[in-house]
């Protein structure tokens, strides 16, 4: 039996629950009883109670199931390998899976007997827990059905079943970031044994390259991040003094200036700036902007290096500011008319109600879009990786090539690691304080938006 | 009494009653507002005279609003209204090619039905109108205006603590009077409420009744409003209108004793729904 058919058969025994136990319900009702809850609830209910710990024994069983059979599997290994390395072992075991996979050809007659009994595992596991959860699903039928009686409160129930559910459901969300938090952690803890955490957050010099071989030469590895942090700001700067103004300007000249005819084909077309492809903005950056920069800079008799912070800054800027202008036009849009209203009722212009009434009032929102707006300029990579270099100059310079923390995480990932090397390692370093700020950031830009629509709704 | 009926009656209609007067402020002639195609308001000629509180009133939907909010071009606000006829602020058509509606709102101040006041503290909202068209040369000056405007519209008792508070944070008859306060505080010369009681209790009610009944000394007032009551208590005119037509306009004491239109008589009665 394999999985979907597994997953037909409990939809066609839930719906059977749901009808039995509706139907018992209404039949008891016949009688002339009154039911506590509506025979549809107890229908509900049914179906609840017998698909829910169904449920929950499968995924139970999908956790434990791989732990349970190595440690069945490692019990038919031989005598001599069972006292290896638990590293050893785990390498064995991964043979004997490939074995059973490759089934037949088998180059080590040791590791026979474990193979042989994991192919019947196999066979026998997947039938077993489907036998498991149709047996659990009936079970809890019966016993449901024998409890459908006016007194039982079947709607209560329901509910508080539904509640669990809910809430399941959203600690899947919940705990998934929490584990990516965990893993970052954990890995940052490692870097953090081989290097100093303060040489790390206050150190001035790049240069992750460690060495191969204990005699090889000049490349002990350096890992103070100051210069990406700096580089980031850099960027990160640039790209908002270029997306703000225009962002906050296009958002304002939308909602109170554009007619509806502007509005409903420049909006859109704007919105278009936000779904190109970064790759696309990178591309733009390295090949036609940075070019430019250089030329203009020559012109003037400037040193600008062919990959500069201006070029990825101000590319970054255009892509963002529809962010900005989105969220800020929503915004203003939320303000209700009526101050509008009252500003021109006492004679302001336009201008002037927009100055001292408008934007005062949708200034926490525009706030906290301009937030969202500096944590997704602090996370963007391929803009960066194209067009401002890899090169961990700390430098003020807008003309100079700089480097990210985002790029940087890239360029020590890429190819072939060793996990346990401080160059591999010092990613999750990085990527620990590019969560962090990217969450103080949205965490103080939510509370900003919240505070506002508080005010308003 | 039906639509059907109502519309028989006011076909072709002429305002009955007196809705001229003498000493007039604010004269409307042949006024007709539309929305886009449609019209909301018929024909309408109405004076206002001065230091007089008129009261317009009328089943939902009737073009009160409407109306009230030409007088001092409001409706410029909405993109598709369109007003045709003539109206005249001491004289002077406010709809003539070269007026600005600027000073216009200065001279001529609204209060709206729901307080709106600027998300700013106590103080600057009174001083949003002093300051927008430099009527005060210092900072003493302003102070002293805010007071003013605060003490005349019965609310400086209640905020003089609090001034640099935030005007959001006062109750829904503060809001009202300090709104009320922001509008004096620009010293126009009449006050255009839209039914600024609606969403006030009794006791709120009553404090800007009594206001109104004494900003009249100063100001010249038209008001908009649903309760008869209140139209009865504060008015010396009643104009009453259906369906975009100007039916009646009285003395308040006759239009609610002896009204002369059957429409006017059933509205008052409450024969309409
Ligand atoms: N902005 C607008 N756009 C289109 N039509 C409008 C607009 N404002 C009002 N109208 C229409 O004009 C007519 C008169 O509306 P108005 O708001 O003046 O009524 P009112 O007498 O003030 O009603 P109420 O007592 O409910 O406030 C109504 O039919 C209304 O639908
Ligand atoms: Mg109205």
């Amino acid at each position: 039996m394999n999985f979907s058919s597994l997953l037909i058969i409990v939809l066609i025994v839930l719906a059977g629950a749901y009808f039995l136990g509706r139907n018992r319900a209404r039949a008891i009702s016949h009688q002339g009883m009154r039911m506590h809850s509506l025979p549809n609830q107890y229908g509900t209910l049914m179906a609840l109670w017998t698909g829910v710990p169904a449920l929950i024994l499968l995924v139970a069983w999908q956790l434990l199931e791989t732990p349970i059979i190595n440690h069945l599997l490692i019990a038919k290994l031989p005598a001599a390998m069972q006292a290896a390395e638990p590293a050893i072992i785990e390498l064995t075991i991964s043979k004997v899976y490939n074995l059973a996979a490759s089934a037949g050809i088998n180059a080590d007659p040791s590791l026979t007997p474990a193979v042989e009994h994991l192919i019947a595992l196999n066979e026998r596991t997947l039938l077993l827990n489907s036998g498991m959860a149709l047996s659990l699903c009936l079970i809890c039928l019966v016993v449901t059905y024998k409890r459908i009686s006016p007194n039982l409160r079947a709607r209560v129930e329901m509910e508080k079943i539904v509640n669990a559910l809910l809430l399941a459901s959203s600690g899947v969300a919940v705990l998934t970031t929490i584990g990516i938090l965990a893993s970052v952690l954990l890995e940052a803890w490692m870097f953090f044994q081989i290097v100093n955490p303060l040489d790390f957050l206050f150190g001035t010099s790049w240069s992750p390259q460690v060495a191969l071989r204990a005699d090889q030469a000049g490349s002990s590895g350096s890992f103070g991040a100051v210069p990406l942090f700096a580089g980031t700001v850099l960027i990160s700067l640039i790209a908002m003094i270029i997306a703000v103004p225009i962002g906050l300007m296009s958002a304002i000249y939308l909602s109170e200036y554009a007619s509806s005819n502007v509005r409903k084909y420049a909006k859109p077309a704007l919105e278009v700036l936000a779904g190109i492809p970064t790759v696309v903005y990178g591309f733009f950056a390295a090949l036609t902007v940075a070019p430019l920069i250089r030329t203009l800079g020559a012109d003037l008799g400037l040193d600008v290096s062919s990959e500069s912070a201006l070029a990825a800054g101000l590319v970054m800027g255009i892509m963002i500011i529809p962010f900005v202008s989105s969220l800020s036009d929503d915004v203003i849009n939320a303000v209700p008319q009526s101050l509008r209203d009252g500003s021109f009722g006492l004679g302001a212009t336009k201008n002037e109600t927009i100055r001292q009434v408008v934007i005062p009032a949708a200034l926490p929102g525009i706030v906290g879009a301009i937030m969202l707006a500096v944590s997704r300029a602090i996370g963007e990579t391929m803009i960066v990786a194209m067009a401002a270099g890899l090169a961990a100059n700390l430098t003020a310079n807008p003309l100079d090539s700089v480097t990210t923390v985002t790029v940087q995480i890239v360029t020590l990932l890429v190819g072939d690691q060793e996990f346990d090397s401080p160059k591999t390692l010092a990613a999750f370093a990085l990527g620990l304080v590019l969560f962090l700020t990217t969450l103080i950031l949205n965490f103080v830009a939510l509370k900003i938006v919240q505070k506002y629509r508080e005010q308003y709704d | 009494m039906n639509d059907t009926n109502s519309m028989k009656l006011i076909e072709n209609h002429k305002t009955t009653g007196e809705p001229f007067s003498k000493d007039v402020k604010i004269s409307a002639r042949n006024v007709d507002v539309f929305y886009g195609e449609k019209q909301a308001i018929y024909d309408a000629s109405l004076d206002i005279g001065k230091n007089e509180v008129i009261a317009l009133i009328g089943p939902s939907g009737c073009g009160k609003s409407t109306f009230l909010r030409t007088l001092n071009r409001m409706n410029d606000t909405i993109d598709i209204c369109r007003v045709k006829g003539d109206i005249l602020l001491d004289n002077e058509n406010i709809y003539g090619a070269h007026v600005d509606t600027v000073p216009l709102r200065a001279r001529v101040g609204m209060v709206f039905q729901k307080p709106n006041p600027f998300p700013k503290s106590i103080y600057d909202n009174v001083a949003y109108g002093p300051r927008i068209h430099g009527l005060a040369q210092s900072r003493v000056e302003l102070d002293e205006i805010v007071e003013k405007s605060l003490k005349r519209a019965g609310l400086w008792n209640e905020v003089k603590d609090r001034l640099h508070a935030p005007g959001t944070g006062l109750s829904g008859g503060q809001q009202q009077r300090l709104c009320i306060a922001r509008t004096i505080a620009v010293d126009p010369e009449v006050i255009l409420m839209d039914e600024p009681c609606s969403a006030l209790d009794p006791i709120a009610t009553a404090k800007i009744e009594e206001l109104i009944d004494e900003l009249r000394e100063k100001y010249t007032i038209a008001i908009v409003t649903h309760s008869m009551q209140q139209a009865a208590r504060v008015s010396q005119r009643t104009a009453y209108f259906h369906l975009g037509q100007l039916v009646e306009v009285n003395p308040t004491e006759k239009v609610f004793t002896k009204p002369e239109h059957k429409l006017t008589e059933a509205y008052i009665t409450g024969r309409f729904g």
